[in-house]
This record gives C-alpha cells, structure tokens and sequence, in this order.
C-alpha cells in the first residue's frame, strides 16, 4: 500500500484517506502517457491527423455551404475550380458530400465504436469478475457470439431491418461485434481480480461496483482504449462495406453511400475516378492514422516491439560472439 | 481427452445457436419482411408454391415451437427450401453450384497469402529495427486499413478495364460451357487472378504483422542467444529456433481463416461478379430471397464454426500448455 502514494509525493494536494490512492494514480498514468505519445512518431501522426478528421466534421460543414445533394448542370466534370473534386452524373458537388459525409461517417464510427466498447467492457468485466455460475452463462455466450461469422450475420440482418439508416446499420454492427473485446477483457479482469490490492479494497469493505469501476476498470484502460481504437477502425469499414452493399439509407450522405452511387452508376466504367478515389483514401488515411495510434499503445504496452530491444539484441549478440 | 470432449460440447451449442438464430431471426423481424414478400408474389407464382414459402417463413397459425420442430426436421433432411431468385431450383442446388468457385478461389488465395505474409513476417522480424522493418510495417499498416472492395474496384479499374489486362466479371468466359476441357480451365484462371490477388493483397499484413509481433518476442529468448552462441548457421537460428517457436498463433489463424474461406470474401465476389457464395448472398438480399439467404448463412457458419474447432484441435495438438491448462 505504500509503494503507489510514494510515487505521488510530487503531486500537490493529497485529500485525506482511502481517496488519494484511487485518485492519484491514473493522473499519474495520465502523465506518463503523455509524455510517451510526444516522443512517439507514429502515435503524434496517427492523432493529429485523427484530429485533422475531426476538426472537418466538426466545422467542416460550416464553410462548405454547398448542398451535398443538390443537382446542378454540370454533369460528371472532372475536378476544377467550381468543383474541387468534380461532380457525381447528377451532377452533385462531391466535395461538398465528402464533407458532409465525413460527419456523418466518423460520428455513427466514433458512436458505433463507443456502444460496442461499453458492451464489451461490460459483459467482459462482470463475467470475470463475479466468476461462478455467471461467467458460465456469460463466457458461453461471448464465446457462442465470437464463432459467429459477423459480416454475413451483419448483412443478414440488416436485409431483415424494415427501415435503413444509420441507426440499423450501427446496431446491426454492435450486435455482431462486441465479443472480441468482451473475451479480452474478461480474461484481464480474471488475471487482475486476484492482485492483491483487489483483496485489499474487498477487505477494505468496498463496494463490488467501486472495486470492478475504480480498482480494475482503472487498470485494464490500455486495453480498453486499444480495444475501442481498434473497433472504430472496424466499425468504419464495415459501415462503408454495409452501404457499399445498398443496405444503409442511400439518401444519407456518406463516404459508404458514395460508394454505392459512384457503383450504381458506373462510374468505373465512365472513368470517372474522382467519384470514387476521395472517399476511399479518406477511410484509408482515418483507418491507417487510428492503426498508427494502437501500434503506438502496442509498443507502449509490449516494450520489446520497441527498436531498443533491436539494439539490445544486438549488444547481447556482440558480447556473446566475443 | 476431457478438453476434446468439452470443446465439442462448445460447438454443438454453437452450431444450435446459429441454427436457432436463423430461424428466429426472419420470424421476430419487425415489419415481418416474409408476408410482404408472399404479397408481392400472389398471383405470380403457383398456389402450392406460395404456401411452401408460408411454412418456410412461418405464416402459418401453427406455434413457433412447431414450427421450429418443423424447420429442424427440414434441416435434418437436408431441404433448406426453394430459391425465388432461381425459382424453383432448390437451395441446396444453388450452394452446390457456387460452392466450388469460392472454395477454389479464396482457399488458393489465402494459403498464398499465409504462406508469404508468415514468410516475409519471419525476415522481418529478423531484421528487426533496419530500414526494412521501419518502413514496411507503417506501410502495410496503412494499406491494411483501406476498404477491401474499394481496393478491388481500383485494381479492377486500372488492371482491368485501363490496361485490359484481365477480364472485367464472371468467373468464366460464358461463351464456353462449364466443363473440365482445357478452354475452360484457362478461362477460370484467367477470371481468378485479379480477385485472388486483390485478396492477397488485402490480407498480407496481417500475416506478417502477427507473425513480425511474436517473432521479435521469441528472438529475445536465452535458447536463441544460447542458439547464436553455439555458431549454428544463421538460417537455422532463424527458422528452427526463433520461428518455429513463433508460429503457433499464425497457425491457428490460418486455421481460423479457412473458415472465412467460404464466407469471408463476400466483397471480393460481389466487386468481381464472382459466381461464388458471396455474389449469391447479394443477390438473394437483393431479391429479397429470404430461403437462399438463410440457407447461405447456414453454411457460412457451419464453415466457420467448423474451422475454430479445428483451429482448437491443430492448437491443443501441437501447444501443450493448451492441453495441461484446461484438461
């Protein structure tokens, strides 16, 4: 119990207690990663340009006021000054619904990845937790959910779904893919319910909801927030992939509905390329610079992926050969 | 023996949960889709055929557990029911008749893919911190992120239909009869190696990040130093010592993958119009071909589960510790 408070000494303020020992560590934490996403390339750039992605959707459509949806004359021109990334063949600005589809399609990602998450984190946490008969019940259905092929499952159900939108295709996508981190956590949780400072809490006569939200869940936030990176990744393709497919709301702009108009219409066999290329390199750039930030918090969690362990390797081989 | 026998159990419940859900799934959605779709063919189609597809979908006033004693014995007899895409050709004819293109197109595709992603994974991670390992990871990072059928339609755009380098649908040309003749053959491979590649492609990294990730680790070990120490040649440090003990969880993986072999490549197959599995579970969701849907998921996940039992097995088979930790 002394180790954890000597290492806040430099922290002002203590409040008195039980408190300091659960409050000052994660801002401890907090600092630490901080400093090690700043010396981190790979995670500076995956989050500016996440950050890059967010900013557009979040103002983006404030400066674009031209009408995603609205049609015009002229019909599938290629880029130029009026039409930056030139025009669909009805002639719709596909700036414009690049744009708008960006906020459509990185809040349902952000909103889809967050649902799957607090599922996960959820049934994941209780059936490692409470053990027993529950965790039977709970590990048979995470597993019974992990088998189940998901994209198939995922289209199967959204044929069924009477009305399309982003709504659907976001449930449709929780439903089929909450196991994975379910089965993550439920084994870290398992491993971590034995620590000692778990018995401690226990003895300490906490509540099961403290010790599970602010003794474990405190412990386990790498893996959660791997574990959330990760599905939004997912989570937007699959999204594009569902509406690629004609199963969204056609009529809701975004970069997965672009796809299915530019198909629907040809636009391969037009040669019109910049129909299709810019959400696609969108998807890639937000996929990739999200992959970015979980190969960061990988090397961070997992040191001898860093290159260090290359040079260390290197010495060991050196002084074993000498 | 007792990890065999509870892992079996697993799979039994699994199997009859996706059986279960398949039935449930058309019965409880909302708006019931199966009355719609009866409505949209009266008068199209003959009498005892529209009442064929009332039972397949439970417009009957019978009780669910009827019913569902009912659709188990239909299964059991092996009759999934009758497509209306391909009216009246029965389910089961139809995923016999695509079954075969998707095996041989994905299966050739991913063995090639395993085989050089864990390959290229083992030198990598060798070459751990070179100008090698620091650009090829980022990179097969960010291509692992783009959107697989957007992929295949730009290869399709460039290779196909710019370069008209190789044939833009089909799984064959149609002008020729589907037989075992030379003409043939050479029209199904011609058709196969854009799709195959752009499932190569898309699926690499992931070889060879999982393959680099355990790797490195295993490098670290004494019995790799202890390996190097003793002079043996570098080849046999490499593949013997550090890989071998590495390989394990790509194994499983490949295991695991040959259960998306049927169907995992739903896009590859709808970008390329690929007679295969994928291309029929759209256009049975386009055609609101509710048999052919679930019977095309049936079999998708029978496959799957199929393989995660395998995987299991290959697992407990060639990793001890599986054996001991929960025997």
């Amino acid at each position: 119990m002394n180790a954890p408070i000597s290492t806040t000494d430099t922290y002002a303020a203590p409040t008195p207690g039980a408190s300091t020992f659960a409050t000052s560590r994660p801002q401890n934490r907090l600092r630490t990663l901080w400093s090690a996403i700043g010396t981190n390339p790979k995670v500076l750039f995956g989050l500016s340009t996440v950050v890059l992605f967010f900013l557009v959707a979040l103002f983006g459509p404030l400066f674009v006021r031209t009408d995603p949806n609205a049609f015009s004359s002229d019909i599938l021109s290629p880029p130029s000054a009026a039409h930056w990334l030139g025009t669909t063949q009805t002639g719709q600005d596909i700036f414009a619904q690049l744009i708008y589809g960006t906020r459509v399609s990185i809040l349902s990602g952000l909103a889809t990845g967050l649902l799957v998450t607090i599922l996960s984190v959820t049934i994941g946490i209780s059936s490692g937790y409470l053990g027993g008969f529950v965790d039977d019940v709970l590990s048979l259905f995470i597993n019974v959910f992990l088998v189940l092929p998901a994209l198939p499952l995922a289209i199967v159900l959204a044929a069924y779904f009477p009305f399309k939108g982003p709504l659907t295709v976001s449930l449709v996508i929780t439903v089929t893919s909450w196991a994975w981190g379910a089965r993550v956590l439920r084994a870290q949780t398992m491993s971590m319910s034995r620590r000692e400072f778990v018995y401690a809490a226990r003895a300490g006569g906490e509540s099961g909801l403290r010790i599970i939200f602010f003794e474990i869940l405190p412990n386990e936030i790498a893996v959660v927030a791997a574990g959330f990176v990760g599905t939004v990744i997912f989570v937007i393709l699959a999204e594009a992939g569902l509406e690629f497919l004609g199963l969204g709301n056609p009529t809701v702009v975004s970069w997965g509905t672009m796809f299915y108009w530019a198909q629907n219409n040809d636009a391969l066999l037009l040669g019109a390329w910049w129909w299709f290329l810019p959400p696609g390199l969108c998807i890639a750039g937000l996929g990739a610079a999200l992959a970015f930030i979980n190969f960061g918090i990988d090397e961070l969690a997992n040191p001898r992926l860093r290159n260090e362990g290359r040079r260390l390797r290197s010495l060991q081989r050196k002084k074993a050969l000498a | 023996m007792r990890h065999l026998l509870r892992r079996t159990g697993f799979y039994l419940v699994a199997l009859w949960a996706s059986i279960t859900l398949n039935f449930l799934i058309p019965r409880l959605a909302p708006g019931n889709p199966a009355q719609a779709l009866i409505a949209r063919f009266q008068g199209r189609i003959r009498p005892e055929a529209l009442h064929a597809l009332e039972i397949e979908f439970g417009i009957s006033n019978q009780s669910l557990w009827v019913q569902y004693l009912q659709y188990l014995n239909n299964l059991a007899h092996g009759n999934l029911g009758i497509s209306i895409t391909y009216f009246p050709t029965p389910v089961a004819t139809v995923i016999a008749q695509d079954l075969p293109w998707t095996l041989a197109l994905v299966g050739i595709s991913v063995l090639i893919s395993f085989v050089l992603g864990t390959l290229l994974g083992i030198f990598i991670a060798w070459r751990h911190g070179s100008a090698l390992d620091s650009v090829f990871p980022p990179f097969l990072v960010f291509f692992s992120a783009i959107p697989y059928f957007w992929l295949a339609l730009l290869a399709l755009y460039t290779l196909g239909f710019t370069l008209n380098w190789f044939p833009l649908n089909g799984g064959y040309d149609i002008s020729l009869a589907p037989d075992w003749s030379p003409a043939f053959i050479l029209s199904a491979i011609q058709h196969g190696i854009l799709p195959a590649l752009t499932i190569v492609a898309s699926s690499i990294a992931g070889w060879m990040l999982g393959m680099r990730n355990t790797m490195i680790t295993t490098l670290s070990e004494d019995y790799v130093l202890m390996a190097e120490a003793k002079g043996l040649p570098d080849q046999r440090v490499m593949f013997n010592y550090a890989a071998r003990n590495a390989i394990l969880p790509n194994i499983t993986g490949f295991a695991l993958a040959l259960g998306f072999v049927v169907g995992g490549a739903l896009l590859t197959e709808i970008v390329f119009s690929y007679p295969g599995i994928g291309f029929a579970l759209l256009q049975a969701v386009q055609n609101s071909d509710y048999a052919l849907l679930q019977g095309l998921f049936l079999i998708i996940a029978v496959a799957v589960l199929g393989a995660n039992f395998l995987s299991d097995m290959v697992n407990a088979a060639l990793d001890p510790r599986v054996r001991q930790e929960r025997g």
